[in-house]
Order: C-alpha cells, then structure tokens, then sequence
C-alpha cells in the first residue's frame, strides 16, 4: 500500500513544481496578463506540505505514561518519544471539483513510514442560504481547537482533556451541516452524524450513525480591538464492545470492554485582542474549553479469561477536565503562551465491586485521580510560513510522580498560502 | 425553541428583509473601496468594510463578525491580487452565502481592472511575501481609482439592473470631479518627481509610479519580513552616499523602524494615510490624496 501512496505523495510534488515553472513563464513573457491564473488556481489543486519535528526531554519514561481514571482512548495520548522526533508531516490538496462542490485531503505522513487520513471531504457551499454541507472524514467541529490542524496550535501537544475524552482530536467519518443565521451577530449551527468508530465509540457493526453531534457557536467583536466566540457542543457516540487493557489485582494482564452509550458536552470560548484591531506586532489570544463526559452501559472484566472472567455488569460514569490558555505575541515574530489543564476523573460505578468477586484493585486504572499539567511556551515566526517553539511542562497525569517535559518544535509551511480560520 | 430565541429569530429576519428591500448589502474588503461604493451608490448601498486604515491588510482575523456580514453580502468589493488570500477564502466559505461561489459576479475583485505593478519573475518564498499577480496595493493611484470606479459601476448595474442608470449618472458625477482633482493634485505635487524615498513595505509602488518619485530601498530587507535592526544599519550606510528624502510608511506600520532611521539619516518619517481612514483628513478619497500630497511634500521641502 505504501508505495503507490508515495508514488501519488511524489506526483503532487511534481505537480507543484511544474505549478511553479508555469507560472514563471507566464510572468517571464510580460506584459502581465490581468486574467494570469494564479498558481492556485491552474486547474490544479492547491497543494501545502507541513513538516514539523521535536526532540523531547522527559524525565520519566513515556512508555509508562497514562492518564489516571481514564479509560485508555488508544489515541495519541502523552508526549510522544524522547529524543529526537520527526512528526507527522501534512500533505493536503483542496480545489474545487465543479461548480458546486469542493475537495479537500489532508494526508499524514508518519516517521514510522505509514500514510493516514487526516481529512478527505468534499464540501457544498451555499446548499440553501448560510448552509455547508461536508462529506467524508473531516475534523469535527465540536469545541474550538478540534477544527484546527495540529500545525496551528499553539503549543506542541493537545490539552490533556482532548487526549483524554477523543484521543486528540475527534475525526467524524460522516456527513456534517452547518447553518449561519442571518443576523448581523454571528450564529452557527451544526450537525454531524458519523460513524463514531473510534473512541469514545467503537465500530457497532449496525447500519446506523454510531456518532451524533450538534453544536452551536455565537461570536462578535468588542469595539476594533477584540472579538470572541464561544460555544456549546454535544456528542452521543454508541460504543459496542470498547476493549481497553489494564491488569487485575494480582497485576494480571485481562482485556476489558465497555458497551453503552456516552454523551460528551464541550463548552468552548475564545477571546482575541490586539490594538485596534492590527495583530503585526501585539496579540492575545486566551481560550478555554470543558468538558464534560457521561457513560451509562456494560462493563465486560476479562473478556479473554484470562483470570476469573468473563463477568459483566453495569457500568456509570461522569468524568469532567477542562484547560485555559493564553498566549501572547510581544513584539513581531515573538510569542509566549501559558496553558494549564485539569482533569477529574471520577469514581465509576460499577455493578461487581463490592461483591466478593471483584473489587477496586481489579480496575487499577480507573482509580480515581485528577491528572493536571502546566505548560508555558515561547516561540518565534521568522515569517508566517515558519514557527520555532520552546515548551516546558510539568505533567501530573497520574500518580507516579511529576513528568518534567521539554520540547523544541519546528513547523515549516510550503506550498499554497493557508488561509486560517479565528 | 424557547419564546425569547423564537421571537429573537423572527425579529432577525424581519430585519433582514426591510433591510434587503431598502440597500443591497455591500462588504468592501478595503476602506478605500467602501468610501468608492459610497460615491458611486449613495444610499443604495448599505456598505461597510471589514477592515480598518489602521490594520493590515495581509493579516486580518477571519473573525465571526466578519463572517457574518459576508454571510449577508449581496456584493464583495476587494483588492483580489492574494491581498486578501489569507483571510477572504476563510470567510466566504464559513458563510455559506450562495451568492459568493467562485467566479460569480457578486465578488468584485478591483485588481482585475488595473495594470499591474511589480508582477514577479519567479514566484519563491525565498524572496518573502510576493503576489505571483504583482503589487495589490494599487488604491495609492488615483487612476487606478478612475478605472475601478468604471469598472464597479458596470457591476453595480449588472447586480442591481434596477438602478443601473442611478449608479451610472454617479459615475459620471465621480468621474468628472475625480478628474479635476486628479489634475490639481499632479499641479501640485510636481516638485516631488524625481525625489528619492525609502519605504517601509513594498506598498509604495503605485503612488512612487503616479508622481514619479524614486524609491532608493525598504525597511524590510524582503517584502513582509519584519525591518531588522542590521538592515537598518546597512539602510543608514546605504543612504550617506546615497541620500534620500524622506522614510514613508503607511499608518498601519510600526512606526519604529521609520522613526529610528529618521533620527539617524536626518530625513523625515512621513506615516501616510494609506487608504480611507488613515488620517483625521482622508475622510473619503479626495481627502486620502489630498492628505498624501500634502505630507510628501511638506516633508520634501
């Protein structure tokens, strides 16, 4: 599989570089033709790359690191390896297709040599008046940071709360609308439906949507200098058989699995403020989102039998986290940001414990904690297409002991100029 | 639905179609081009722009207020040329408006009716912020000015055939004051042919082009990145055997850098207005180039 993906990866840059010859003929052969396609727009599609990398100091081992009391997502949860790191590189293409619908893929590439999916959607503007309609597998837009491709946070990892709840970001394979009303104050609303096949869903093997989301968003601006947003989204997924690995009481390895439903709630704000309105030199930014997650089905303890199971019963939960952040751009190119994120996980209830089969110490990681990190970070832009990023954290996402994390972050930016949403 | 979100909802879009019936809804991307769709639409228009004199216009935040009045646009007027290429897209595909679709007349792009400035021979971000369509700033002539004027009074007519001859007859009202004017601005700013300035962006082009000015360097060693303190020594050197007259920015730009190489080189800093908005005179676009040629010359004498 990997071969053709790189073939078609190489083709695209071909593309590119071709793209770019073109269009210094086009502008060697002056005078200037006002009609010029430009290089976007040659029939082409618009192609950006992203390359990004790390080297991460951390003082304890990664491969030991879990966020306690929350059942592992299987996602991209903690800080990665140590050392040097190349990361994901992006490759994305959009254009329009005809008319009336757009495309758009973002590829992944991994260091460890696989391609994955980040995005391939096709979008219909303008389906009925203030109406988007979007296709395929595409970020959902629940929350705020959710929508934005990791190259534009702000810091190098995910709150611990998106790592916690989706396992980074939550992808919908699915269909999502939005709808902006026609007032003068911006409102949207959304809905997705999806296949809801990664966590906190699972695949259901059913013809229906394993995931429902619905989300509103309300924003405007504060005089010429600031403007916010802020919203509300909620998510039911339906997970059938959510397997996740941790060790009984004697410290047996069992594989358990959840089957229920889970409704998520995310409140979502952001605030931007720059001196009247020109952000070149100053800019502020603080956003904050929570989190707020339900758990209602059927806990299955040792579904391989691996010791004494398997045995299932009900199983509730209510699990909360939620980070604030802030970052601020001091003078050209130059940023810091601080962020602080707290989780709080909760006790389950679940059906056995008490009895003298199981108890407590059979779900070591479901005991309960309240993981929490403070991060602070500085980075640096020699243009918009560039970004060099120093972040320090102090991590204290389970028992064991703080994990003091240090990053550097390149992200570089080629090909087409990205547009970026607030 | 709940009464209030109900009767709020209601209230909105009763608003929105006396609006409708009253002014085609106009988001100009640009102060210069709202203050154009003014004269040439009076009160048909209901014209706002989403951007400020004082903000740059490469680096705005697609923020949700713009969004929704993009959403409730019947016409777009905007530079076009990549000016807006890192905001615009953002907006209009957030804002669902049917009318906005790729090529459709509704987007008025003013780059389109000018000739352009500065198109590059070869297109590399090596050489820092470049517009493959050339220089978009290109509302600092005032005969690109005439020309747009032209050219979105035909639009105005194609979009809203209704008052085509409303928005024809301002046309030639503009047209003949915009001329008179024009010439009393060249009477006036002849002595500043062949004056050598330096700039602090590459935005400076259309205005040097018009009264025949000469523009000896940048502030920024390569269009948008950011004047370093080298360069500017290297600027200073630069201008001991090679002396300009004055240091020009537009209002949006930092001042610093102009301000030190000022103090330096012993010349004026001159912050232009730029576009509509700039100063307390360019009140509408006779005052941004009577302001303009104002300054220049009071900083050539």
């Amino acid at each position: 599989m990997f071969i053709p993906r790189m073939a078609a990866t190489g083709l695209c840059l071909a593309a590119l570089s071709s793209i770019s010859h073109a269009a210094d003929e086009a502008a060697a052969a002056s005078p200037p033709s006002r009609e010029a396609a430009t290089s976007a727009s040659a029939f082409n599609p618009a192609i950006s790359l992203i390359l990004n990398g790390t080297y991460a100091n951390l003082s304890r081992d990664p491969a030991l690191y879990r966020l306690q009391g929350f059942i592992p997502s299987g996602g991209e949860v903690g800080p990665g390896k140590r050392g040097f790191q190349l990361g994901e590189s992006e490759l994305s293409l959009s254009a329009a297709i005809d008319p009336t619908f757009s495309g758009h893929l973002t590829a992944s590439i991994t260091p460890d040599n696989t391609v994955s999916v980040e995005e391939a959607l096709f979008e219909r503007q303008g389906l009925f008046n203030g109406a988007t309609l979007k296709a395929g597998r595409f970020l959902s837009s629940i929350g705020y940071l959710n929508s934005q491709h990791a190259h534009a946070w702000d810091f190098v990892d995910a709150p611990l709360a998106y790592q916690a709840f989706f396992g980074g970001p939550l992808k919908t394979d699915g269909l999502q609308l939005r709808w902006l009303a026609p007032t003068e104050r911006f409102i949207e609303l959304g809905a997705e439906l999806g296949s809801g096949s990664t966590f906190p869903g699972s695949d259901t093997g059913r013809n229906g949507a394993g995931v429902a989301a619905l989300m509103a968003h309300l924003g405007d601006d504060i005089g010429d200098s600031a403007s916010w947003r802020a919203g509300v989204s909620w998510l039911h997924h339906r997970a059938t058989n959510r397997l996740y690995t941790d060790s009984d009481a004697a410290g047996t390895e069992v594989t358990n699995s959840f089957s229920g439903k889970s409704n998520t709630w995310v409140l979502d704000g952001i605030y931007k403020w720059s001196p009247g309105g020109n952000g070149t030199s100053q800019n502020l930014k603080i956003q904050g989102e929570y989190f707020r997650r339900n758990e209602d089905g059927t806990l299955s303890f040792d579904t391989q039998s691996q010791v004494a199971g398997p045995i299932a019963d009900g199983y509730r939960s209510t699990q909360s986290g939620w980070y604030l952040q802030a970052v601020y751009q001091f003078m050209p190119m130059w940023r810091v940001g601080a962020r602080y994120d707290r989780l709080s996980s909760g006790s389950p209830s679940i059906g056995q414990l008490g009895s003298s089969v199981l108890t407590a110490a059979d779900f070591p990681i479901l005991q309960s904690y309240q993981p929490s990190r403070s991060t602070v970070m500085l980075d640096c832009s020699l243009s918009e297409f560039s970004r060099l990023r120093l972040q320090v954290a102090a991590d204290r996402s389970n028992p064991d002991g703080t994990d003091r994390q240090l990053f550097v972050q390149y992200i570089m930016s080629l090909g087409a100029h990205g547009a970026h949403a607030f | 639905m709940t009464p209030t979100f109900k009767h709020l909802l209601i209230a909105a879009l009763a608003g929105l179609s006396l609006q409708a019936q009253a002014a085609l809804n106009v988001v100009a991307c640009e102060p210069e081009w709202a203050s154009l769709a003014k004269e040439l639409g009076g009160d048909k228009l209901n014209v706002s722009s989403a951007t400020t004199a004082l903000q740059d216009p490469h680096r705005i935040e697609a923020r949700p207020s713009l969004i929704a009045r993009v959403r409730n646009a019947d016409l777009l007027v905007c530079t076009g040329m990549e000016l807006e290429v890192g905001w615009l897209p953002v907006l209009v595909q957030q804002s669902g408006n049917t009318k906005l679709a790729s090529g459709s007349p509704n987007l008025f792009e003013a780059g389109r009716y000018i000739t352009p400035i500065e198109v590059p021979t070869r297109l590399d971000r090596g050489d820092g912020d470049v517009h493959a369509a050339g220089n978009p700033h290109i509302q600092q002539d005032p005969r690109n000015i005439a020309l747009v004027a032209k050219a979105l009074a035909a639009r105005l007519a194609q979009i809203d055939p209704a008052n085509a001859a409303f928005y024809q007859d301002r046309q030639t009202a503009f047209a003949t004051r915009w001329t008179e004017a024009m010439q009393k601005w060249e009477q006036k700013a002849a002595p500043l042919k062949g004056v050598a300035i330096v700039a602090h962006h590459k935005n400076m082009g259309y205005l040097e082009n018009w009264l025949g000015m000469r523009e000896v360097a940048t502030l920024e060693p390569k269009p948008g990145v950011e004047p370093s303190a080298g360069h500017l020594s290297e600027l200073n050197t630069q201008l001991a055997r090679q002396p300009a007259k004055m240091v020009v920015r537009a209002a949006y730009q930092d001042p610093r850098a102009s301000q030190w190489l000022a103090e330096h080189a012993h010349i004026p800093a001159v912050a232009l207005p730029f576009t509509v908005g700039g100063n307390d005179k360019a009140t509408d676009l006779f005052g941004l180039f009577d302001s303009s040629v104002a300054l220049l010359l009071e900083a050539a004498k």
